[in-house]
């Protein structure tokens, strides 16, 4: 979308050009938005097949992501990107404790849960809304500084709000054995539940774990009611987040990106847009806090960690900060590698290399068996470091560079890489 | 897709209603449902049975995972007739032959806990919903024991806790579908008491230094309940933050009080930093009332006491077990020196008390099945409720029904004085025969949780 | 008195292994502009040469001694040392007693190796990228230098102590007319001070009071000019990327003895020495310098119980709360310059 992004000076696009392309609108996308939209609605809804390339049994199942804990988690730490990509992306404030968001919207929608209903909308609703409250106080104090000095303060903020959830607060938080739902929490508009059973988090009664299963072949998929739920989310969250980056406000902020000293000087106070897209962001980062409890009835302190916010600014510039796709992909990444990778021991390496003569399976094992299962680690720092050396827009530039490889008219780039590398021109 | 066939394998793999006192999901009842339905989540299929084993392998206690992992790949050989059958001819119960479980042949998963519980529960989701574990064991800390135990309740599989040391994990946090082998904060400070008295008399004025976090605060309060009921003074107690590395300034205020006793109720990476600087400022050299200054620290691992080094010579502490057990104490400890054979023999070292709790662990499910005749949860967790049994290393044992917790003689070391190699870094002072540590299952350190019923899952 | 004493002693101790790290950082960070995130790695690898070194002068040969057994009841075999066999036992165990402070003369061309060749082959090219960049791929190299260790040390700590020599207390109560014994401290904590502000004076002498380092501050005062007058600023950069690299071994060297180290050390202390350097103030030496001790001091009196009764919990957060509230009243923290990574 070159017609939208501000130009390399950074000032907005004349209107004439808005005009034009608002000929071609769905939903209030433009259409290679739009296009994009679909691609991103036929990705997540397909997920249990996509995810799920290889037979049951087969050796190389160990690589199948299509089971729910998986894709719920892909879904729900893309929302988290895709909100941190909108502070980040846009304005180029790096926020390094957006995790304490996360968190926070947790707890809240676990106390919902404990106190209301186990009922997933009002869980939700108020971890957005405590998040974005959290985050109003924070952004406000924070945002007074800029540069390493708004990270660091950020930082600050989520590293007291760890300390303080692993041990003073562990009367309302659980401190380092966590929180879950018992079944003689109060619950006030749902009733008690009968003694010793378990509390399941449900949509009117559709409960988050229920799955059902399609045999095919050799192949096995899974179609998870909370999946479904945390994708739809996603494509709202997503959708809105397109919405943000096309509008006028999107603009702006790109503006004080580009050059925050000059918008001061036009007589515009950056402040309060700054402000409002930190607090939008923390309430998507509630958002995903609170799918995560609705999905798996548990917080931990550990979600505050520094690591976990670092891991969400990784996502973000892995995938390509600033496109709009880019996040969704980054997340997905490294939760690949934390699922995936980390679970390959010594013996399905065996199994895998069973077809070689003796001595070379062997061989084969020792040279993998370092990069996979308790090494996973390394071949996440490794690939860290090769994408943002061969890629510098992130993975949305591999993606493009792919695409571009199979099109016909080279010089049309695609959507988001058109971003992408408008993001290292306008860093540079 | 259309050709597809609509049967289920096996069963959901995820609690799917039924049961649970909620509405079922409309839109999976019927005909779909019946097929293949067996009645419980992952009922293994074909002929063979897979279990997950989840440790930490990544972060500070990967060692500690590795060794856990070990030890279960040890016990599925055994399980799976090969090797040389380690603890199974010990085991007072003769019911495993090498033939797997119930006939299946025992297949493993692995996963990486980072010691997080976030991570701890992804890893065992993905080991529930795609690998088709029906029991989930391993881990390093209370945290993660008492996460993953609250999912599989969930998920109705059965928990069988790796090393879990909070009182929690049996006590507010309890769940029907998990079980513990390790002993508790409750049965260290139980343990200990009567021989620190002994040991350094009645009349001390203890200084407690404690990791601010759950488990920290319940050894905290058992240590210090048992040690004041037999003449011991607490002076303070001072928490320290988990992300603590450098404890001098926590240490040098216990110079300066009249203490002579320092208890440092810290794990793994903050226990070796704050031993070590608590030797640095000399506390082991001093003299207060004129009493020998001594330290503590009620729970310490083998890989702790190496991390430690010299600094461990002559701490009192507790542990599970010790691979030294049946050669200095006899008989009663039988087991011990079968499985540190088959465990030397393979990997060259002696197991740890982790890799010991763990390779139990199994061998004990294994075996609950085998009774029960059922993989079924609630047939299993039947089996084991109130089971006694002898052989497995820690003398006669008992899992308790009321709260799922395992009784058995504690043993207390001390950190050796000039230990011949980095694998013999501790001797056993003493055990504390099991009637000294039982404690009712209402007791005080422990209110507050319920056991819930048994859940089959789907 | 003597507990307050203590306590600023505790601070000035912690305070200069964090001014130690900083120093290094902002070398890096503040004045090349390159947020490094490996920089706590770099602080791990000093300490593993301590390990690296104390293990080569162990490195030994097998004798089976047919007298004693092993656990499974297998003759015993016992490790001579090679140092042993070249300088006769007692000498030998004294090399190896004194490894610590014999691996600072093996850290030093080590650690600027790595740090030269990170610049040239990693960092150099990064320089005009965006600082998230520069996050990526540093922490990814965080990572794999973490791993590796990992791989070939595991995960466990790995004492080392320091010279039985250095074992002991120093009594200042005596020395400053209290009770003997009620102000003691350690040998070691008190060499790693004084080893730190040596450090600290040598490389600020080094950039006060040499050409060399006229120029390099000239350059991060004005890098354009100073290319434009014809000087290889470049080159000069490297020097000063191996030099921040050694600063931060030689920290994590002398750190041993004090807690002893694993492989996740570096980590642990990345987090705390960017709020030092951010403290400080970007772009300013002395102002980190500054920085670790002002904390230090300051989280060693939160610590005790005396404060910890009137805030509870105070100790896990004073760090942070103190660089709030110095950001907040010091825009650019305690002696920061202007427009250093600002935007």
């Amino acid at each position: 979308m070159t017609d939208q992004v501000t130009n390399a000076s950074g000032a907005p696009i004349p209107a004439a050009q808005t005009r034009r392309d608002a000929r071609d609108r769905v939903l209030g996308l433009g259409k290679k938005d739009f296009g994009l939209f679909l691609l991103v609605i036929a990705l997540t809804m397909l997920a249990p097949f996509i995810l799920n390339p290889f037979p049951e049994g087969s050796a190389l199942s160990q690589f199948n992501a299509g089971y729910p804990d998986l894709m719920q988690r892909f879904v729900i730490f893309g929302i988290f990107a895709i909100g941190f990509n909108i502070l980040f992306g846009l304005t180029g404030y790096l926020s390094f404790g957006h995790a304490a968001f996360l968190g926070v919207g947790s707890y809240a929608g676990i106390w919902a849960m404990k106190l209301l209903t186990l009922n997933v909308i009002p869980s939700i609703v108020t971890s957005i809304v405590v998040a974005g409250l959290f985050a109003a106080i924070v952004g406000f104090i924070s945002l007074r500084r800029s540069g390493i000095y708004f990270s660091i303060l950020t930082l600050a903020f989520a590293m007291m709000s760890f300390a303080l959830a692993y041990s003073v607060l562990t009367p309302i938080t659980g401190g380092e054995t966590g929180m879950q739902l018992q079944y003689f929490d109060p619950r006030i508009l749902d009733g008690p539940l009968e003694p010793g059973t378990t509390p399941r988090a449900n949509l009117f009664g559709l409960e988050m774990a229920a799955s059902y299963q399609l045999e095919v072949g050799a192949w096995l998929f899974t179609f998870n009611a909370g999946y479904y739920i945390a994708a739809i989310v996603m494509l709202i969250a997503f959708y809105l987040a397109i919405r943000i980056f096309r509008s006028p406000f999107g603009m702006m902020l790109r503006a004080i990106k580009s050059n925050q000293q000059r918008m001061n000087y036009t007589g515009l106070n950056s402040k309060p847009y700054t402000l409002a897209a930190f607090i939008i962001s923390g309430m998507y980062a509630g958002l995903a806090g609170g799918l995560l409890v609705a999905m798996d009835t548990q917080v931990g302190a550990e979600r505050m960690f520094w690591t976990a916010s670092g891991e969400v600014v990784l996502m973000t510039i892995l995938g390509g900060a600033g496109t709009l796709i880019g996040p969704v992909l980054g997340a997905g990444f490294i939760k690949y590698f934390e699922n995936i990778v980390s679970k390959i021991n010594e013996s399905t390496l065996e199994a895998w290399f069973a077809f070689l003569p003796g001595g070379l399976s062997d061989a084969a094992v020792a040279v993998v068996y370092p990069f996979v299962g308790k090494g996973w680690h390394l071949t996440l720092g490794l690939l860290f470091m090769a994408v943002v050396i061969f890629l510098p827009g992130g993975l949305v530039q591999g993606g493009s560079k792919l695409a571009t490889v199979f099109r016909r008219d080279r010089n049309a780039g695609p959507v988001e890489g058109a971003a992408a590398e408008k993001r290292q021109a306008a860093e540079d | 897709m259309t050709k597809g066939n609509f049967t289920r394998r096996g069963v959901l793999r995820t609690g799917a209603a039924a049961g649970t006192g909620l509405a079922a999901p409309t839109i999976f009842t019927g005909a779909v449902w019946a097929d293949a339905h067996t009645g419980f989540t992952n009922a293994p299929q074909g002929d063979t049975v897979t279990l997950g084993f989840n440790v930490p392998q990544s972060g500070p206690y990967a060692d500690e995972g590795a060794d856990e992992l070990r030890a279960f790949e040890l016990a599925v050989e055994h399980l799976n007739g090969e090797g040389d059958g380690g603890m199974l001819s010990t085991f007072s119960e003769q019911n495993l032959d090498g033939t797997g479980i119930m006939g299946k042949r025992v297949e493993f998963v692995t996963g990486d806990t980072q010691t997080k519980s976030d991570a701890a529960r992804a890893s065992a989701r993905s080991m529930i919903e795609r690998d088709g574990a029906i029991m989930v064991s391993g881990g390093s800390s209370s945290g993660v024991a008492v996460a993953v135990q609250a999912l599989c309740q969930e998920a109705g599989i059965i928990f069988m806790a790796g090393l879990t040391h909070a009182n929690d994990t049996t006590g507010k946090d309890k769940r029907a579908n998990g079980f513990r082998h390790f002993f508790n904060s409750y049965m260290s400070g139980a343990a200990l008491a009567p021989i620190l008295a002994a040991q350094y008399g009645n009349d001390r004025k203890a200084y407690h230094l404690t990791a601010d976090y759950n488990w920290g605060y319940t050894t905290e309060q058992a240590v210090r309940e048992s040690t004041e009921a037999l003449g011991w003074e607490t002076v303070n107690t001072v928490l320290t933050p988990l992300t603590q590395t450098d404890f001098s300034s926590y240490i040098t205020p216990v110079l300066q009080s009249d203490a002579d006793i320092l208890v440092l109720n810290h794990y793994g990476g903050n226990m070796v930093n704050s031993l070590t600087n608590a030797v640095q400022f000399g506390l082991r050299d001093r003299q207060v009332n004129g009493k020998q200054f001594e330290i503590v620290v009620p729970l310490y691992s083998e890989l702790m006491a190496r991390g430690a080094g010299q600094n461990i010579a002559g701490i009192l502490g507790s542990q599970n077990w010790d691979w030294k057990l049946e050669n200095q104490l006899g008989d009663r400890y039988s087991g011990t020196n079968a499985f540190v054979q088959s465990f030397g023999t393979k990997y060259g070292f002696p197991p740890s008390q982790a890799a010991h709790t763990c390779y139990v662990q199994t061998l004990l499910y294994a075996d609950a099945v085998q009774r029960a005749g059922s993989f079924n949860p609630c047939a299993v967790v039947e089996a084991l409720e109130g089971f006694e049994f002898d052989g497995l290393g820690n003398g006669p044992t008992l899992y308790r029904a009321e709260d799922h917790q395992c009784f058995k003689d504690v043993v207390v070391v001390r950190g050796k004085e000039n230990p011949e190699n980095e694998f013999d870094l501790v001797e056993i002072v003493e055990v504390t025969p099991v009637d000294q540590v039982t404690y009712a299952p209402d007791h005080p350190q422990f209110a507050g949780g319920s056991l819930g019923e048994c859940n089959p899952g789907a | 008195m003597d507990a307050i004493i203590l306590q600023i002693l505790n601070g000035l101790d912690k305070g200069s292994a964090y001014a130690l790290i900083a120093l290094g950082l902002t070398l890096i960070f503040g004045t090349l502009g390159v947020v490094n995130f490996a920089h706590g790695a770099l602080f791990m690898l000093g300490a593993f040469c301590a390990v690296t070194l104390s293990r080569l002068l162990q490195l030994s040969h097998e004798v089976v001694d047919d007298t004693r057994t092993d656990f499974l009841g297998n003759p015993l075999t016992v490790d001579v040392p090679y140092v042993y066999d070249i300088f006769g036992e007692s000498a030998g165990a004294a090399i190896i007693d004194w490894a610590v402070p014999l691996a600072i003369l093996f850290a030093i061309p080590i650690m600027i190796l790595i740090g030269v060749v990170m610049e040239r082959g990693l960092i150099k090219h990064f320089y005009k990228r965006p600082h998230a960049d520069q996050i990526l791929v540093t922490f990814g190299l965080a990572i794999v230098l973490q791993e590796v260790i990992k791989y070939f040390y595991g995960a466990n700590p790995i004492p080392t102590p320091a010279p039985s020599a250095f074992v002991g207390s120093f009594d200042f109560g005596a020395v400053l007319g209290f009770d003997p014994g009620s102000i003691v401290y350690p040998y070691w904590r008190l060499i790693y001070f004084f080893f730190a502000a040596i450090v600290i004076a040598a490389v600020f002498a080094f950039l006060q009071f040499t050409t060399f380092g006229m120029v390099v501050r000239a350059g991060m005062a004005d890098r354009e000019t100073v290319t434009l007058l014809g000087i290889d600023i470049d080159k000069r950069f490297t020097i000063m990327f191996g030099l921040a690299a050694a600063v931060a071994g030689l920290a994590g060297v002398m750190y041993t003895p004090i807690n002893s180290p694993n492989y996740h050390m570096g980590m642990d202390f990345l987090v705390l020495s960017f709020v030092v350097v951010v403290v400080g103030g970007m772009g300013s030496l002395p102002g980190a310098v500054l920085a670790g001790f002002l904390l230090g001091i300051i989280e060693a009196f939160a610590s005790m119980s005396e404060v910890l009764e009137i805030l509870p919990g105070i100790n896990q957060i004073v760090i942070y709360l103190v660089a709030i509230i110095v950001l907040l009243t010091r825009p650019r923290g305690l002696m920061g310059r202007k427009g250093v990574m600002e935007d």
